[in-house]
């Protein structure tokens, strides 16, 4: 029989010998192996004080992003909520008034986003149906809460802070420092 | 006339002695559970407890305390008095056995010679046996109280498998004895003092007694009566609260125990290699005992530990299989072999 890898091995199924019917040989080997882990590095983190790094490609929490003038992508034109495979995302769409300019950057601007944390698999199809580079799933994952209703996730809770105005919350916003960013996972 | 006279200060010295020792088996009991976990998670690459105190110190306290505030549920079909027995049983008998024990030579207070043992009964070793076995009992009476199908199933495989192995741990003594010449842990230790230790005469028996001592204490390999997976958890699985705490602790005392009687009889017990007591003050001497013979205690709990952390439990054929097939037959041979050389050497 041709093998995927050439890897696998035969099972052998000859009766034990006397020496292996004591057990004795195979349990030292395995005490050998054994020991080798209790030396080695443990591959667990002291969580929460110490966070284990995510890979590049984490996929995390949603942010919805801003302009470079500080104003919101999103055009409310439901491609992601149409791409959610979870059907986690629902919004509602409302037209820009003329003294909004400065908030909202096309005509018409999400009045209600809301993505229920709790569907949402996390899977990015959001991200990518995104005409306006509007949604972006970040490094960071969901707190955990004791009502299922704070999983709702509306679009306050998401709107990364506005970086003209709010510059100290934007700068935390995008975790520069927080040791869970992709450079830690290579170092 | 006085027929009797009470000698006061052997009395207040073996209270003292029985405090004491009863005292720190149950702290390294306690400890045990915590070095248990802690070298588990060594074995698998976790990190272990590490939030209750430094290090996780004060784990098991917290586990105590946690067992204690537990509701104590006794079943409504169980039989209350042989509930309340089980634990009770399993806890003493895992108790009592240190009372032969040498746990030093002794000590010099004043112009008295204290000797580090709790009773110098000159059948020690039998004395040990018995008791061990009793408390096979607390898990037959364990149970059988709870009126619950797996327990009772887990107590009989308890009560086979303390059996099998209790038999090829008997004759791998016999050949030890013959060695020795006497059934008391004071001489066979005092023996092993400035000498080769008895491991080296007898290997064979020493691996057979380790095996059976496994099974004794109910750990991983030979853990059928507290199989969580078929039995859910044997036969304390209608036990709650303290009550449950006292089986697994009696557990941890065990591994204790039998640590300490297989350091005592192959290991040389108190003895510490390259050291002549002779040389230094008896005070001395006996500290360096102690140490030394608590020093080997835990090398075998991490023994133990170590085993139960490697391999899977047996199936219960091959419990059995190897109980009787290869362990008892090995031991009669070492004890046959044993005969002979002793016979042909003193030729
Ligand atoms: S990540 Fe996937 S599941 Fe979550 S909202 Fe976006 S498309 Fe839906
Ligand atoms: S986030 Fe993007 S895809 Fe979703 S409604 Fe807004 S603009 Fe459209």
């Amino acid at each position: 029989m041709q093998t995927l890898t050439n890897r696998s091995e035969n099972v052998d199924r000859s009766p034990m010998t006397f020496v292996e019917s004591l057990y004795l040989p195979a349990i030292v080997k395995g005490m050998g192996i054994t020991l080798k882990h209790f030396f080695k590095k443990p591959a667990t983190y002291s969580y929460p004080e110490v966070k284990r790094p995510f890979s590049p490609v984490f996929r995390g929490l949603h942010v919805l992003n801003r302009d470079e003038e500080g104003r919101e992508r999103c055009t409310a034109c439901g491609l992601c909520a149409l791409a959610c495979p979870a059907e986690a995302i629902t919004m509602e769409a409302a037209e820009r008034l003329p003294e909004e300019e400065n908030l909202y950057r096309e005509e018409k601007y999400a009045a209600k986003y809301e993505i229920n944390m709790l569907r949402c698999i996390f899977c990015g199809m959001c991200e990518e149906a995104c005409p306006k580079d509007a949604i972006y799933l970040s490094e960071t994952f969901t707190p955990s809460d004791y009502a299922r209703k704070k999983f709702i996730y509306a679009k306050e809770d998401m709107l990364i802070p506005n970086k003209n105005t709010e510059k100290e919350d934007y700068e935390k916003a995008l975790g520069k420092d927080v040791p869970t960013t992709a450079s830690a996972f290579f170092d | 006339m006085t027929l009797l006279v009470i000698d006061w200060a052997l009395i207040i010295e073996k209270l003292i002695l029985i405090v004491v020792v009863v005292l720190a088996s149950l702290v390294i009991a306690l400890y045990s559970t915590y070095g248990e976990r802690k070298i588990a998670a060594f074995f698998q690459d976790r990190i272990g407890p590490n939030r209750a105190g430094p290090f996780g110190l004060l784990q098991p306290l917290a586990d105590g305390a946690k067992l204690i505030f537990k509701e104590d549920v006794i079943p409504n079909a169980a039989n209350k008095w042989l509930f309340i027995l089980g634990p009770a049983m399993s806890m003493t008998a895992a108790l009592i056995t240190s009372a032969v024990i040498p746990w030093g030579n002794h000590l010099e207070i004043g112009k008295r010679i204290v000797p580090l043992q709790i009773a110098d009964v000159n059948i020690g070793i039998l004395y040990v046996f018995g008791v061990v076995s009793l408390g096979v009992y607390g898990i037959m009476i364990g149970g059988w109280a709870s009126n619950n199908k797996f327990s009772l199933m887990a107590a009989l495989r308890g009560a086979s498998q303390a059996i099998s192995y209790e038999l090829a741990m008997g004759m791998s003594l016999i050949a030890l004895l013959m060695l020795t010449g006497s059934l008391s842990l004071k001489t066979i230790a005092a023996q092993q003092v400035g000498h080769l230790w008895n491991v080296c005469y007898q290997p064979l028996g020493f691996i057979i007694f380790l095996v059976c001592a496994f099974a004794e204490c109910n750990r991983t390999p030979f853990d059928l009566a507290e199989a969580e997976n078929e039995l859910n958890m044997g036969y304390h699985q209608e036990y709650s609260s303290m009550k449950m705490g006292f089986y697994l602790f009696a557990e941890y005392v065990n591994m204790f125990i039998s640590s300490a009687v297989m350091a005592t009889m192959y290991f040389g017990g108190y003895d510490l290699p390259f050291f002549n007591p002779a040389n230094h003050s008896a005070n001395f001497a006996a500290l360096i005992g102690i140490i030394a013979l608590m020093a080997k205690v835990l090398f075998f709990i991490f023994l133990f530990m170590w085993v139960r952390w490697t391999i899977p439990r047996f199936r219960y054929d091959q419990l059995m299989n190897l109980g009787w097939k290869k362990l008892l037959p090995l031991a009669l041979a070492n004890m046959l072999i044993t005969a002979v050389v002793i016979l042909w050497l003193h030729k």
